[in-house]
């Protein structure tokens, strides 16, 4: 534990620079999708039905339009994955016969402007003979129930099981058993700028641009140009700057597939931008489940045994890559969570419906499951008659490396000290002081504390582990540095708002001794990258930042090498620092920008035992990691309105080395919020026809700069951390533990009414029926 | 639809003649007939705020606001912010404080917060964190933006 420890060799890496990617952004200089100019304007025509079969489409005369009948040769998109009972389910690019949610694809009106495309589309006639609906998943599963695709046996489309050697023995030997019955309901991770994709052919080579809202542009590439059945190389993607993702934009939607077929087909450019209603109804939802926990307790209050049953509503489709099966799954890997619980049993079953298809969003289920497990946590301390802290100090990982139940190894982590350090931030006794004076005065304030794993930066083994069609997981960078000096870092992750171009810079700006704005971090673009899997799962800055370390490494040693033949000194004794390579403890030094020069144009002083050029690449594809972080809040719930009000929020986090502490911080504080959001606002709720009734931001309500307080953060940094950087990923963990203390603390407030709230979000409504509930029960 | 009228926009003190038709919104005018992309549109229903410009240095979402309604009006977009290369004192805030991540909102917040710090400089805390509540931003949890937006203030008043 080196706790705010100084790393004697890094010039850059720890520093809080200035982001690299702001002045473009700042001006208005920033190239977004939507901001390119195309011949033709696509609306999409969406199926306003449920489920049903479509009898027939007339469309105004001389319209262009697209619909199923045009596309025969098309594949449909069908993600694999080869375990726990996966029925693979296929969905056509545009609905040709059956659609299954409202917001499905059904045509594409090509115009020469956005209003001349919504005019037509609006005038396109959509007879469909609509059948019964199922929208709920546990409706789904039941016997009778509607199918979705008729070849899934009561919708099932994924169902894991678990169960660790004799745990049957072991929860019948516990000293006290604690239920809990959770709900998250439907999200949508609501990016600030929806999707749109713009699509170019090029008369001279044939190709097509897509240049699209995406935070996986090669796998989109190849899961294009295998829909479409084109050679790959006829394809370049481009995420130019991307709004915000959260997960919502790394999965194949089937608008941008028609766009490239439209392109090729007019041998002109099509663009399509979603509008927000299109990306609440028809984008992608997630965390649309039902948790049931039951956990056994030793008379020490120790979780001895916890059985989990998981049923996600996966939606009308199961999404590429990763499958509708993610959240499902996850949950069974993960739930147990950061505690020491060795008999595990997890049932956890994807389901389809006749929604809106699910895909990851910030966290993937672990909001949902680190809620419940923290529910069940505090119900079971509050059964032993002690409080959330000791409860959790019990039962808290605290040997390392740690293999959980599901086989899982933690690495050195620091859960117990981020849980003392976030009761000790809220000065936990004198809270309860303070609670119950406020009590007695009818005002109700509650605490809530999170104590959760974050598994980041997870290469090929955690995702084989899973058995996907398509296993991503490690990153490869380029390296060169032109003749000029200047060194041009190529990824093939996507950042879209994180700040890697300036993170990585520092990183690989330590190992060469150079400033960081003589590096260049390109992505994003298909021809000018290494093949890679993108950014998302809290994995670029570990996996993509170690191929960096890696990759500049090797830059190091040939500088060194280049240097010690010019400067006659053995290469061992060769430093980079300051822009010179230097004969250590010397002033015998030339500037790294010479060394650039001579690589290229005097090559023949090596004389043939150094090739020419510097340009070097590396890959990287590590087993894992776990940051983690404990989330402490204080509310009041007025009981009156049920409105909560967010007193103070503080969150002690490790992540091992941060490279940037401004940046790693921003991320944390975004995603507080958007934990927030979840725990308190967000909700898609749909009627029970499957019509979606918050189809507008007036609606689905994303949290304002009025509902997040101050939000307190404290830092450890673990460094014994087994990836290259020594770094942890941190992208998605405010949004896992906000919703668990937010709910914790609610129910904390309320306890002296005797009812819980155990669903996310906690809304007004929700806890106003949960208080009349009490009313009545008290009358 | 296809009625069009020839309006005149000035933005950032450059003049557009334009002929829209009357249902055109006015953020679609600047972006598409004026070329000035810096303002984006993040709902088209006046709640997120992206599209904010201002008009006759008032802010004013510009997806709720058709263009024939803004003829012979002054506007001001992100793009009229810096001179040349050299970032104004709200700029280098959001800049200096880590007030953006995408940056997707930014725009829409940089003119908020000019409109109103024109107007009241000695804007209250409080009264801040409620006029930043007009617009919504996905990445950063407002912490950053708010911080930005004080830092901004301090230095205008200073000089």
């Amino acid at each position: 534990m080196t706790a705010g420890a100084k790393e004697t060799t890094s010039a850059w890496v720890g520093r809080s620079i200035r982001r690299l990617e702001d002045p473009a952004l700042l001006t208005g200089r920033g190239r977004f999708t939507a901001d390119l100019p195309a011949v033709h304007q696509v609306r999409f025509v969406r199926s306003p039905v449920a489920a049903g079969r479509i009898v027939k489409i007339t469309a105004p005369d001389n319209a262009y339009i697209v619909t199923a009948d045009h596309l025969k040769s098309m594949k449909p998109i069908a993600p694999a994955l080869h375990k726990f009972g996966y029925v693979s389910v296929e969905q056509p690019i545009l609905a040709s016969e059956a659609v299954r949610f409202v917001g499905e694809l059904i045509a594409a009106v090509v115009a020469s402007s956005e209003a001349e495309a919504e005019d037509i589309a609006d005038e396109v006639l959509v007879e469909i003979d609509e059948a019964a609906a199922v929208i709920d998943s546990r409706a789904a599963l039941a016997d009778g129930a509607p199918l979705i695709h008729h070849h899934v046996v009561r919708n099932l489309i994924v169902d894991g099981k678990v169960e660790t050697p004799g745990f049957a023995d072991v929860q019948m030997a516990a000293h006290r058993q604690v239920q809990l019955e959770a709900r998250s309901h439907r999200q949508n991770a609501s990016p600030l700028e929806g999707r749109a994709g713009h699509a170019a052919y090029d008369l001279v080579s044939g190709r097509v641009t897509l240049t699209c809202a995406t935070q996986m542009p090669h796998l989109m590439r190849t899961a294009v140009a295998d829909l479409i059945g084109m050679p790959e190389s006829e394809l370049r993607v481009v995420a130019p700057d991307v709004g915000g993702g959260f997960g919502q934009k790394m999965s194949l939607v089937p608008e941008y597939v028609v766009l490239v077929w439209l392109s090729r087909n007019l041998r002109s450019s099509v663009a399509w931008t979603e509008d927000r209603r299109e990306n609440l109804v028809g984008s992608f939802h997630s965390r649309d489940q039902h948790i049931r926990l039951l956990g056994s307790f030793d008379a020490d209050a120790r979780l001895v045994a916890l059985a989990a049953e998981v049923i996600a509503n996966i939606g009308a489709y199961s999404c590429y890559p990763t499958t509708g099966a993610v959240e499902p799954l996850m949950a069974m890997a993960e739930l147990p969570g950061p505690y020491d619980v060795r008999a595990y049993s997890c049932v956890a079953r994807g389901v389809l419906t006749n929604t809106c298809p699910t895909a990851p969003y910030r966290g993937v289920s672990r909001p949902v499951i680190t809620m419940a497990l923290e529910r069940l946590m505090d119900l079971a301390a509050a059964q032993f008659g002690i409080d959330p802290v000791e409860i959790r100090l019990r039962n808290l990982i605290d040997e390392f490396p740690y293999t959980s139940a599901t086989g899982l190894v933690f690495d050195e982590g620091s859960y117990r000290q981020t849980l003392e350090m976030a009761a000790k931030a809220l000065d936990f006794p004198e809270f309860r002081r303070r609670q119950n004076l406020a009590r007695s005065q009818g005002r109700y304030f509650g605490i809530g504390f999170a104590a959760f794993s974050e598994r980041t930066g997870y290469g090929t083994p955690a995702f084989a582990a899973r058995g996907m069609g398509v296993t991503p997981g490690w990153e490869t960078v380029e390296i060169t540095m032109d003749p000029s000096g200047f060194v041009e870092v190529r990824i093939g992750a996507s950042p879209h708002g994180q700040g890697l171009r300036t993170t990585l810079a520092q990183l690989v700006a330590d190992e060469l001794g150079l400033t960081p704005d003589r590096i260049k971090v390109v992505h994003g673009d298909t021809d000018r990258t290494p093949y890679g899997w993108g950014t998302f799962a809290s994995r670029s800055l570990v996996i993509a930042g170690g191929a960096s370390v890696l990759a500049a490494r090797k830059v190091n040693a040939k500088l060194k090498k280049m240097a010690s033949t010019l400067l006659e000194a053995a290469t061992d004794d060769i430093v980079l620092e300051g822009g010179v390579a230097r004969v250590a403890g010397t002033d015998r030094a030339m500037p790294i920008e010479s060394l650039a020069r001579t690589a290229y144009h005097q090559s023949h002083l090596f004389r043939g035992e150094i090739d020419p050029g510097i340009s070097e690449s590396a890959t990287y594809d590590p087993p894992g990691t776990f940051s983690n972080a404990c989330h402490a809040g204080i509310v009041e719930v007025d009981t009156e309105t049920g409105r909560v009000t967010i007193d103070k929020f503080v969150v002690a986090e490790d992540a091992g080395r941060i490279v940037n502490p401004m940046i790693a911080d921003g991320q944390i504080l975004g995603g507080v919020a958007q934990g927030i959001g979840n725990a308190l606002f967000e909700e898609i709720v749909y009627d029970e026809n499957g019509n979606i009734l918050t189809a507008t931001l007036a609606d689905f309500l994303v949290p304002t700069s009025r509902e997040i307080p101050p939000i307190d953060l404290l830092h450890l940094q673990t460094l014994n951390g087994t990836t290259i950087t020594r770094s942890k990923g941190l992208g998605e963990g405010g949004a896992i533990g906000a919703p668990a203390a937010i709910l914790n603390a609610i129910n904390d407030a309320i306890a002296p009414f005797g009812v819980a709230i155990n669903d996310m979000p906690a809304t007004p409504q929700r806890i106003r029926a949960a208080l009349r509930h009490a009313e009545k029960q008290h009358t | 639809m296809s009625e069009r009228a020839e309006i005149t926009l000035t933005i950032n003190g450059r003049t557009y003649v334009i002929s829209v038709e009357s249902r055109r919104t006015l953020v679609d005018a600047i972006r598409d007939d004026c070329g000035q992309t810096g303002t984006h549109i993040g709902c088209e229903h006046g709640v997120c705020g992206a599209c904010t410009v201002l008009v006759e240095g008032e802010p004013v979402r510009s997806c709720l606001m058709f263009a024939v309604q803004a003829d012979g009006k002054n506007i001001r977009t992100v793009e009229g912010l810096a001179k040349g290369d050299e970032l104004n004192v709200l700029q280098r805030a959001f800049m200096e404080n880590h007030g953006l991540q995408c940056g997707f909102c930014t725009p829409g917040f940089l003119m908020l917060i000019t409109g109103v710090l024109e107007r009241k400089p000695n804007i209250s805390d409080e009264h801040l964190v409620e006029v930043l509540s007009s617009n919504l931003c996905r990445c950063t949890g407002y912490q950053n933006i708010l911080k930005a937006a004080r830092w901004a203030a301090a230095e205008m008043r200073r000089h």
